[in-house]
């Protein structure tokens, strides 16, 4: 009997095949040309209208790029700007990831626990619903109030945007989590505190990645207004500077660098998900 | 192969009334039987007989209405781990590999590891998936799931395995393929299965003791032992005759029923 059963998989187990890894360089390359070729046009048409209208209002990309030069590693203008690229990414990202990281550590628990308790659901889901549609920018004046001026308040407005989406989403995945897999935990042996991190939380886990992808991207759009609230310095600082100064120039190239921080961040949030959830045929995004 | 000298499973007065809106209904009506240790019952019946809904009692998942379940001479409260369920669905934890899904349940009562590589082995050999022992769940066949998940429960200690059409899901040729595995598993291992499924044929190959099911309210109509000899052979006239048998006796429940449209 014992050589039967052992004897079987031959027989039987067609799996389906792990997914192949056929890298169609071909097709990658496309795909990169098609992706980077839209901006290039982009480009182009932004310098021709500005040759053609002959605004003094819009900088050419020219100028752009001279600005972006001068910002990252100086010898043009030689003024406050120059060379201060890495300082400005710095602040702005002690800043974003305060407020996200707060956002996450607060948000996922508490959306374990309204996943899972239904009194607590009952309890906080209405205050929550109200609370969620009020802009952050709302909170701007009162966050003055609450932290003064300064990067507190800037981590605040942050942890407000990014809170939302996180919670709602682990909210979410632990609502949408097959209630077999409750019962199959529990006729295992695993109850209480091991069930949460045992099968709520992983279970959870496509959705909260969601969730965390949503808040970071909010979470660098927030940055300007966070940095509205009168900090020195960060990209956002940087752009109300150059507003501030009429130097257009300055705010396009912080708008740039905000946009390549938060893509670049996103393709890292995206091969951790893709790794942590490499169980998950769903989830490759 | 029932074992007198292990404590049997006791179903007494078991009713399950469930409201929707403001009517009441009655799924399962004082059902009571006695299942003795190792052996392999069958449930069978028409759909909305109350045939999962007792399983999922028996399981802990529900709790009766009145009435009592008695396993390994205690009345139950809730899931335990003498009594594993094997769902139609698998529900095989997707984020956890063949092998952590298997020692699951041991897991839980944090053994030295060398304990629970031994458990893994053991289980990974008894249905046959050693090769696999890596791989997630969304990787696998669906007569692979179904095979993970009796070796999830078996890992456990069950004593009494419920399953809830475990094979319903699965083409013809596999379907034969786990029956066939599930017989020398319960062999081995002598545990208690109690079996719920749709077909007749499936119940005489497998079980001991057919349990026919009635609808409105649920109940137990009849309570037949197949004594047919093991190894079955689905073609011989002995099994035709015992498969015609209760063919005729669960459609003789469900007559009245099919009849009702031609008297009008």
């Amino acid at each position: 009997m014992n050589e039967h059963v052992t004897a079987l998989p031959e027989a039987t187990q067609s799996a389906p095949e792990a997914p192949r890894r056929r890298s169609l360089w071909g097709e990658k390359l496309a795909s990169i040309a098609l992706g980077a070729g839209f901006p290039i046009v982009l480009v182009l048409l932004w310098h021709y209208a500005v040759a053609i209208t002959g605004t003094r209002l819009i900088p050419s990309p020219r100028q752009v790029a001279v600005m972006m030069y001068d910002f990252s590693f100086g010898g043009i203008y030689d003024d406050a700007f120059s060379a201060t690229i890495l300082t400005h990414i710095w602040k702005s990202m002690t800043r974003v990831y305060g407020g996200f990281f707060l956002a996450a550590i607060v948000g996922i628990p508490l959306g374990l626990m309204i996943g899972r308790l239904k009194v607590l659901r009952q309890m906080l889901d209405p205050t929550i619903n109200v609370l969620r549609p009020i802009p952050v920018t709302a909170w701007l004046p009162l966050s003055m109030i609450f932290f003064g001026l300064g990067p507190n308040a800037a981590i605040f407005l942050v942890f407000l945007g990014a809170f939302y989406p996180i919670l709602l989403n682990t909210t979410f995945g632990v609502r949408s989590v097959d209630p077999r897999l409750f019962e199959a935990a529990a006729m295992l042996g695993c109850s209480g505190s091991a069930m949460f991190r045992q099968i709520v939380f992983p279970a959870a886990l496509p959705s909260i990645f969601n969730g965390l992808r949503i808040a970071h991207g909010f979470a660098w759009i927030l940055i300007v207004v966070g940095e509205m609230t009168g900090v020195p310095t960060g990209l956002g600082s940087v752009i109300m500077d150059g507003r501030t100064l009429s130097r257009t120039d300055l705010v396009v190239t912080g708008m740039i660098v905000i946009g390549a921080m938060g893509f670049v961040t996103d393709r890292i949030i995206v091969m951790i998900s893709n790794r942590v959830l490499s169980w998950s045929p769903q989830h490759h995004a | 192969m029932p074992d007198l000298k292990r404590p049997p499973l006791i179903i007494r007065g078991v009713t399950k009334r469930f409201s929707v809106g403001d009517d009441e209904i009655e799924a399962l009506t004082r059902v009571d039987t006695t299942i003795e240790a190792g052996q392999f019952v069958c449930l069978i019946g028409a759909s909305g007989c109350g045939k999962s809904t007792l399983l999922r009692i028996v399981a802990g998942f529900d709790e009766p209405t009145t009435g009592e379940v008695i396993s390994q001479g205690k009345p139950i409260t809730g899931p335990g781990s003498d009594r594993g369920m094997v769902f139609q669905d698998y529900a095989l934890f997707p984020w956890m590999t063949v092998r952590d899904n298997i020692v699951f349940g041991p897991r839980q009562r944090r053994p030295p590891k060398a304990e629970i590589d031994d458990i893994a082995a053991e289980f990974l050999k008894l249905v046959g998936l050693e090769r696999f022992a890596d791989r997630y769940p969304s990787q696998l066949s669906g007569g692979m799931k179904q095979r993970v998940a009796i070796a999830r429960v078996l890992a456990n200690n069950a004593s009494t395995l419920l399953m809830d059409e475990p094979f319903g899901a699965l083409d013809a040729l596999t379907r034969e393929q786990l029956q066939h595995e599930l017989q020398q598993i319960w062999s081995r291992t002598g545990v208690t299965v109690i079996f719920v499924t749709h077909s007749v044929e499936e119940a005489v190959l497998l079980a001991d003791r057919v349990l026919v099911m009635s609808a409105g309210p649920g109940r137990i109509a009849n309570d037949i032992t197949i004594d047919l000899p093991r190894p079955r052979d689905v073609s011989s006239p002995e099994f035709n005759a015992v498969r015609r048998d209760v063919a005729r006796r669960l459609t003789s429940h469900l007559a009245p029923r099919a009849i009702e449209p031609a008297a009008h």
